[in-house]
């Protein structure tokens, strides 16, 4: 991207495009179904010239908006989530679902369900307590050597992201019959389940988006390593406490009302950055943009590639971004 | 006025005691070299100077006001410090980088302005870098890199600058580059210099002031000429060396003996 244009310039090449995008998956997610209400429909219901109680404005209102919706606004949140840990980190593998972040949320999550917590505030509260918990591992893990000494930080993260694993199957291992389909199919990525009225607790991931695009020059500026930001002028502790409580925040709700989509958060900023450099101030919104295209997409695909039915749209998530994950090992190695 | 005063400071980490009771003072648009054997408290004590290391005891004031008065900006915009490595994961362009050194003077969401911009391509002139404005900081040999980071000090417009072992991985040219060039920043700018290095005879031709420091202590501090003898070094350095006048700058030559 050309550097010599000012900053804003680039803040509109960058959004204008990506916000297109993200456009077009909105109304492609909306108008595409299994039940045959088409493009047609959605056009005539959105613009209110269809009966407000005909069956397809309740499938376009009731079903496929806010699953789409909720695709995008995920999709987003774990896309800058990634971003944040990646900067954080100064590692471009670093991501909420590797990490443990989302595992910690989820089982959290998991025992509020089964304790039979209500899904606010009960599990939003348990799922953030379980990522925030999974977080401060982290950080004693890391404080131990210097933090974010490459790999091993890394490693520490996928070790408790194994753990996590493994106490998600024992508590499942503990549920009734009855139960044990629905924690499953969250478990790897349901965006099926949701409905208009936990839209408010959804959007409460839009404040963290604000703070994380305010904190993107101090964010540019800790790609250095701390030292470097701090005597450049960041308030390294303050600046790195607001974003790692936001993005855990953030993630824990994409977690609640999802459940474990892993790799957004490395395949976007990673394609993201290739394509625009290494700028925050251009790959927050950027990622936000992007994130939510690319979940819609994922959904689109998790709902149309098998004949009947679908699939967790976790499913495809991983079977894209863990190739590239390893690829990315691969070439960093050499 | 003294741009630098350090009052008897302590400085443990893990149970180890890095500095141990050090005192030191600096002029302003002084050039003092710190030297010392490994493991004396030379990075520490640059450290402390900068706010990076939490000092135990004792005091350290910049133009005698306390460094604790300062807000992170304020002493950025005070203080610059060149550190011995800096990581590149995600790399910036030069120019980016350089005007990184802004931070300090902008607020949240503001832009560079003109300003901001202009300064950055003099700090990159002063450097001989504005040819490389816009490749990206991984593709550049080391002296070049060394030669973007002072840049970006400079473009924080600090009245003193901090320097880590600038020259330690250069060859001899770039060296002597980057110590000429502080020479001229000193003498245009009126900048305050500290620098940290274990190259004695580069010190002895551009310090106006070494101070040696040994075991977490100042235990000289003197012009090239009083400090660089042979007793005070064999007996910190631990092995003999000779000195005598370099024969084109007349500043004391260090030669060690095998």
């Amino acid at each position: 991207m050309n550097n010599s244009l000012s900053i804003q310039r680039r803040l509109v090449l960058v959004v204008l495009p990506l916000g297109l995008v993200l456009l077009g998956a909105l109304f492609t997610g909306i108008s595409y179904g299994s039940s045959g209400v088409g493009f047609g429909d959605m056009v005539r219901i959105l613009l209110g010239r269809a009966g407000p109680d005909s069956v397809a404005a309740a499938i376009i209102w009731e079903i496929r908006f806010p699953r789409v919706v909720l695709a995008a606004v995920v999709g987003a949140t774990l896309a800058l989530g990634g971003l944040v840990f990646q900067a954080l980190l100064r590692n471009p593998l670093a991501e909420p679902y590797i990490l443990g972040v989302s595992g910690g949320s989820a089982i959290g999550a998991i025992i509020a369900l089964l304790i039979g917590l209500s899904p606010f505030p009960g599990v939003a509260t348990a799922s953030f307590a379980g990522s925030m918990l999974v977080l401060v591992l982290l950080i004693m893990l890391a404080a131990g050597s210097s933090f974010g000494r490459r790999d091993s930080l890394l490693l520490g993260g996928v070790m408790i992201n194994a753990l996590c694993g493994a106490v998600i199957m024992f508590l499942i291992s503990l549920a009734q019959n009855t139960q044990v389909q629905h924690v499953l199919f969250w478990l790897m990525g349901d965006l099926s389940i949701f409905s208009r009225q936990q839209l408010p607790v959804l959007l409460t991931v839009l404040p963290c988006f604000v703070l994380i695009f305010i904190l993107a020059r101090p964010m540019n500026l800790l790609l250095m390593g701390r030292e470097n930001a701090a005597v450049l002028g960041v308030e390294v502790n303050l600046v790195t406490n607001l974003l790692l409580v936001a993005t855990t925040f953030m993630v824990s709700v994409a977690v609640c009302h999802s459940g474990l989509i892993g790799f957004v958060g490395l395949v976007v900023p990673h394609i993201l950055r290739l394509a625009i450099g290494p700028d925050h101030r251009l790959l927050v919104p950027a990622s936000i943009l992007g994130g939510a295209s690319y979940l819609i997409f994922c959904d689109l695909l998790a709902r149309s590639l098998p004949a009947a039915g679908e699939m967790p749209v976790g499913v495809i998530t991983a079977m894209i971004g863990a190739p590239l994950f390893i690829f990315m090992m691969w070439r960093a190695r050499r | 006025m003294n741009a630098v005063r350090v009052d008897n400071i302590t400085v443990r980490a893990g149970g180890k005691i890095l500095v141990d009771g050090l005192s030191c003072e600096v002029k302003e648009s002084e050039f003092l070299v710190i030297i010392g054997p490994n493991g004396a408290g030379k990075t520490t004590l640059l450290k402390s100077i900068c706010g990076l290391n939490k000092v135990q005891s004792g005091r350290i004031s910049l133009y005698d006001k306390p460094l604790g008065s300062f807000s992170r900006r304020d002493l950025a915009a005070t203080m610059s410090l060149v550190p011995q490595n800096m990581e590149m994961e995600f790399s910036f362009s030069v120019a980016e980088t350089v005007l990184m050194g802004r931070y300090p003077y902008l607020g949240m969401l503001e832009q560079e302005k003109r300003a901001d911009h202009e300064i950055a391509r003099q700090a990159m002139e002063f450097t001989r870098v504005d040819h490389l404005a816009k490749r990206r900081l991984d593709q550049l040999s080391g002296g070049e890199r060394q030669r973007v980071i002072i840049a970006r000090s400079i473009c924080q417009q600090p009245r003193i600058m901090l320097l880590d072992e600038p020259t330690a991985a250069l060859d001899p040219s770039h060296q002597l580059t980057i110590m000429k060039l502080m020479q001229r920043l000193r003498e245009e700018q009126n900048t305050t210099i500290i620098m940290v290095s274990h190259d004695l005879n580069l010190a002895a031709m551009f310090a106006h002031r070494i101070v040696l420091l040994q075991e977490g202590r100042a235990v000289q501090s003197g012009i090239p000429g009083e400090l660089l003898v042979p007793e005070v070094l064999q007996q910190v350095y631990g092995c003999l060396m000779h000195v005598d006048t370099h024969p084109v700058t007349g500043t004391p030559r260090v030669s060690l003996v095998p």
